[in-house]
């Protein structure tokens, strides 16, 4: 299995010192950089793979999210058709959703919606990136599906008593996402201006879009 | 007995709202992470089960992208993919550089 002429060729690649910036001391740490320099030497990955799956990660942002929000905002046909199936409206956005299906639930004046993973960390990362810290933290994880309103609360966020609280607990094959409600005010702003009032924690459910 | 994930519902304190991004380390282990779902060679329900297998120490004690590391070591040794044996020399190959780096 071992390919030498692969791992010579990319041998300085493969041993690329950590940042100047980050101390690796945990076993952990280092069990992770074994791991990555034994697949490679083994062919089951290349360093190049290892570098252009960071930069994709990189480039998902909250952004392509926002886009799909905002053209909801915008034209009633593509609200419903987001609604009915998140996949094919992402797609239809030129967004890759990967192979994991994508529930998009929307907020109303009666309704308020909130997406957590209790059990890990399951998130459209395909849509918005990475999951925020806290979002994988025990304490979000833990309260938001019995105090959703006290969480909401940490985040700046007090919703009147008369708004009902759904909290959506994410699968490994089922992620959320919230449609927040275009709020008071923007009735007249661009799309460029709308999508910048959709951030992140709008579309988790922890914040809302002010205009 | 809840598995040591299986926080839902339990007390827990404030939430630590503030972000970070993530160091060079925890993207590789991500990166790692998605390429061996997009070879096949794990699904994402296989890595939260190997995940739950850690034990509540372990799950407690290590970081997000440590316990990731955790789980991926035992499913590609259990798979097949990679020995406990070559872990251990790479691990030590590794120590030994970062020590000459470091000196």
């Amino acid at each position: 299995m071992h390919d030498h002429d692969h791992h010579d060729h990319h041998h300085e690649n493969d041993h690329a010192p950590v940042a100047k910036d980050e101390k690796i001391h945990s076993y952990y740490q280092i069990l992770g950089l074994a791991l990555k320099e034994l697949l490679i030497e083994k062919g089951v990955i290349t360093a190049d793979e290892v570098r252009k799956a960071i930069e994709y990660r990189d480039s998902i942002t909250p952004a392509n999210g926002a886009r799909m929000v905002v053209k909801a905002w915008t034209e009633p046909a593509y609200k419903v058709r987001l609604l009915a199936d998140g996949v094919a409206a992402s797609k239809e956005l030129g967004l890759d959703p990967g192979a994991l299906n994508l529930v998009v639930v929307e907020n109303t004046p009666d309704i308020h919606n909130v997406i957590v993973c209790t059990l890990c960390s399951c998130y459209p990362r395909n849509i918005l990136g990475l999951p925020p810290p806290w979002y994988k933290s025990r304490e979000y994880r833990a309260r938001v599906v019995r105090e959703p309103r006290a969480v909401l609360a940490e985040f700046g966020t007090r919703l009147p008593e008369t708004v009902e609280v759904r909290v959506h607990d994410s699968t490994a094959d089922m992620r959320y996402l919230v449609l927040p409600m275009r709020p008071a005010g923007a009735e007249n702003l661009d799309e460029a201006t709308l999508a910048a009032l959709v951030t992140r924690d709008c579309m988790i459910g922890v914040s809302l879009p002010q205009a | 007995m809840r598995t040591p994930n299986d926080i839902g519902g339990l007390d827990e304190g404030p939430v630590d709202v503030a972000i970070h991004d993530l160091t060079f380390w925890e993207k590789q282990i991500d990166a790692l992470n998605m390429l061996l779902g997009a070879k096949g060679i794990r699904r994402t329900d296989e890595n939260r089960r190997y995940i739950e297998m850690l034990g509540h120490d372990a799950y407690n004690t290590l970081s997000y992208y440590e316990r990731w590391t955790a789980s991926m070591s035992r499913l590609l040794i259990d798979k097949g993919y990679i020995t406990q044996e070559e872990i251990d020399a790479k691990v030590a190959e590794i120590r030994g550089r970062l020590a000459k780096d470091a000196g």
